[in-house]
């Protein structure tokens, strides 16, 4: 099989060289994809194949198109990197532009460069930042690790007291670790169930309360072409594991950050999770995931699990036909609740231009109420943790919308700032293992429990 | 023209000689520079982006390294110990080897019986061996969308559905559950599909280094053109030293898989534990947990399984070893 082989019996040169050009273009696709997903395991990608990514590699692809913040401390001109995920809904980035923009308009010297990040933003996010040129700002989920990696510049000075007052503090408290406020909550992003009123009527069936009265509506509402519920295309995991959690009258940690999720309470709601997830009447495998409104609007499920911010895109598809309901209680005593979640903006202290950037981040989500009330209610619908500017949101005001805003206020829990992904990870793979493996629910969350605690073990000891 | 002008000036002491080790030594410099200009670049590459990241994932895989990759904090042996004791790495091994399983052999048997085929049709050869390679052109990650969203997406109007519809069957959801689980096959073909047309150009090249004469005695003999008895005793045997090499890539190759299990399952969701190899496992202890002393040493470790895997493989198929 050496070459001269092939050269010899029907291979001439030209074929040979367009066929391994065919094979170095392929690979040298797979390895420009590698560089945005498969960056794991040093070593093993580079056991047989040239095109390795590797940690370190990754690291620099990553930030290497936003290393614009070197150069700025020598001259008057500042720029500042800005990241953004990328939001679902049209116009989020010509806003997202506009407001960088505006700030040029009012500090010439200042010209913020946003970075609209597709994909999977956290990981291209945490590679970015290790490298000294990872953005001056960028918006994502406080952690305790954050804090002890200094990821995050304490941004108490702008918190005054009177900008205090009128925060969210449920918002306040989810940015806050030791005392120090290391974020500014953009955005609060609740989740709930939207159901299709005419559907839910026509079934003669009231609004689920409790998790046996949802498996049920998902039952009776399932024919045919429409699905009962669409929770996503992982039939739900994702979301029930959590959710089921605190709707069972638990919660991830208690307050001296010890695991509280591994009781009996959450493994009957775990139990019914499972009926659920096995009823056959969830949508699974819909073109888009749970978190955009398409499958729900176009009649593949009767309900749905999504945010507030989907509540504009399912209004123009669906009008009036449509209600919203909070995670029913689960287990023997268990309660409502709703998951609010959102995202915060953080500053980099590894920025040249620390005050240049607290100042822009302090302008845009402290003091604009103009564009806090754009951002949270020209596109997706979502709820302005500045109190003063909730309540002049009109939108917010009336119907559904009005609906969730109070849910929230009454039922809301939101995400602990010790409880990071590997914990998440450890529960999530509980629950499947008990909903796709019929593992015991007790067992799985007492297994749980262990890798849980060895992991705040290790958050803990620094 | 310098070495002509030294000839000139001092012909009794420089002489032809001369001229000859001037000439061998430019060539010699012009062969370095060559050389250098070639290898240097990919060399450079290869340090940059092989060889000090392994070095630095090695260090690391020490170290308790959260959310650095400059980390303090020596940890010994310990995040090698807390990756093995983990059951969730035990489990994806176990995925990785049911997922070769399937794989290899199935790859083996359709990129063999393509190139026999290929091999022997008379008209369109050049034309069916494109076809059949084409697919190796394709990205991992643009294929695996295809294959979930479009082939065989869990709504009635999926194509695969479709076709269970037009037999009158009912639609099956392919991804997102375990019972019955239908996500094999759709991680299976869609590499089959990627890299048959790669592993069938390897045993083209292996058909085509058959003598024929092996053939045509063998027609003497009474065997049949294109029977059993010529595949089993000529073809197959002489096919020994390609169908190992494609055993083993075949296995390297599964054992790193990343990008169909990352796009079809996710790295996050619930499904993913459903079948997840030790790559996503270990992207998402470093990348996502941002925990890479433990995500190095996991690494490290699949590195050693694989090599083991393989010295054990080489040894039992006899791998290196001459034709006799």
């Amino acid at each position: 099989m050496s070459s001269d082989a092939l050269s010899k019996k029907g291979f001439s040169r030209r074929k040979f060289v367009a066929l391994t050009g065919g094979a170095i273009v392929a690979s040298g696709i797979l390895a420009a994809c590698g560089d945005a997903t498969n960056t794991s395991a040093p070593a093993a990608t580079t056991a047989a194949s040239g095109a390795a990514t590797t940690a370190a590699g990754a690291a620099t692809t990553a930030a290497s198109g936003t290393a614009t913040t070197a150069a700025a401390a020598s001259g008057d001109k500042i720029t500042l990197s800005h990241w953004y995920h990328q939001y679902g809904e049209d116009g989020t980035q010509n806003a997202a532009l506009k407001y960088a923009s505006d700030y040029s308009k009012v500090n010439p010297n200042v010209t913020v460069k946003v970075e609209w990040i597709p994909g999977d933003y956290d990981s291209k996010l945490n590679a970015a930042l290790l490298t000294p040129e990872g953005p001056d700002i960028y918006e994502g989920h406080l952690t305790n690790s954050m804090v002890q990696a200094g990821q995050v510049a304490p941004l108490d000075d702008l918190f005054t007291d009177d900008i205090k007052k009128d925060f969210d503090k449920v918002a306040l408290a989810r940015n806050t670790v030791d005392g120090k406020v290391y974020g500014v909550q953009m955005i609060i992003d609740p989740q709930l169930f939207y159901y299709r009123k005419s559907m839910l009527d026509k079934a003669g069936l009231k609004v689920p309360t409790t998790m046996d009265e949802l498996i049920n509506a998902s039952k009776a509402l399932n024919s045919g072409k429409v699905k009962g519920l669409f929770m996503g295309n992982d039939g739900g995991l994702g979301i029930l594991a959590g959710n089921l959690v605190y709707a069972a009258g638990a919660s991830y940690l208690d307050s001296s950050n010890k695991p509280a999720f591994n009781t009996d309470a959450v493994a009957a709601a775990w139990a019914q999770g499972k009926t659920l997830a096995n009823s056959g009447t969830l949508l699974v495998g819909a073109p888009t995931d749970w978190w955009d409104p398409s499958a729900f609007n176009q009649n593949l499920s009767a309900m749905t699990w999504n945010g507030l911010w989907a509540m504009p895109g399912i209004t123009k598809a669906l009008a009036d036909d449509f209600g919203v309901f909070p995670f029913p209680s689960a287990g023997p005593s268990g309660k409502q609740v709703v998951y609010s979640g959102g995202w915060a903006e953080f500053v980099n202290p590894k920025t040249k231009n620390l005050q240049a950037a607290k100042d822009y981040v302090n302008w845009l989500w402290l003091k604009s109420a103009d564009k806090q009330q754009d951002w949270s209610l020209s596109y997706g619908f979502h709820i302005p943790p500045r109190i003063s500017t909730a309540a002049s949101a009109d939108k917010l005001k009336s119907g559904p919308a009005a609906e969730v805003v109070s849910l929230t206020g009454k039922l809301g829990y939101g995400d602990l700032t010790i409880w990071n992904s590997a914990m998440g990870q450890a529960l999530s793979d509980a629950f499947t293992n008990v909903v796709q493996k019929n593992a015991d629910p007790k067992a799985e969350l007492a297994a749980a429990q262990t890798k849980v605690q060895a992991e705040l073990d290790k958050v803990l000891k620094k | 023209m310098a070495t002509s002008k030294n000839v000139a000036t001092s012909p009794e002491v420089y002489g032809d000689s001369e001229i000859d080790r001037k000439g061998r030594r430019k060539r010699q410099l012009q062969t370095t520079l060559a050389f250098w200009g070639f290898v240097g670049p990919m060399m450079l590459g290869l340090i940059i982006f092989a060889y000090i990241p392994i070095i630095w994932g090695f260090i690391l895989s020490f170290f308790e390294a959260r959310n650095t990759i400059t980390p303090t904090d020596f940890v010994g042996l310990d995040n090698y110990t807390s990756i093995i004791g983990d059951n969730q790495f035990q489990n994806s091994i176990v995925t990785i080897l049911i997922f070769a399983v399937f794989i290899v052999p199935i790859t083996l048997l359709f990129s063999l019986w393509l190139a026999i085929m290929v091999n022997t049709i008379k008209f369109a050869k050049g034309f069916f061996r494109s076809v059949f390679f084409l697919p190796t052109a394709c990205s991992y990650v643009v294929a695996s969308l295809v294959w979930r969203i479009t082939l065989f997406n869990g709504l009635p109007y999926g194509f695969a559905n479709n076709i269970l519809y037009i037999f009158g069957l009912d639609p099956i959801i392919w991804i997102g559950t375990a019972n019955p689980p239908y996500y094999w096959v759709v991680l299976v073909t869609v590499r089959l599909w990627l890299q048959v047309g790669f592993y069938m150009i390897l045993y083209l090249a292996g058909l085509q280094e058959i003598p024929k004469e092996l053939y045509e005695a063998a027609y003497v003999d009474g065997a049949k053109p294109g029977g059993w008895a010529t595949f089993s005793r000529i073809t197959f045997p002489l096919l020994r030293n390609t169908t190992i090499a494609v055993l083993l890539l075949n296995l390297i190759a599964a054992f790193q898989a990343f990008d169909e299990f990352y796009n079809i399952l996710g790295a996050k969701s619930g499904l993913a534990l459903l079948a997840r190899p030790p790559l996503v496992y270990l992207y998402n202890i470093a990348f996502t947990n941002q925990n890479y002393g433990a995500g190095a040493a996991g690494g490290f470790i699949l590195v050693g399984i694989i090599i083991i895997i393989t010295l054990i493989q080489g040894r039992l198929l006899g791998f290196g070893r001459s034709e006799n």
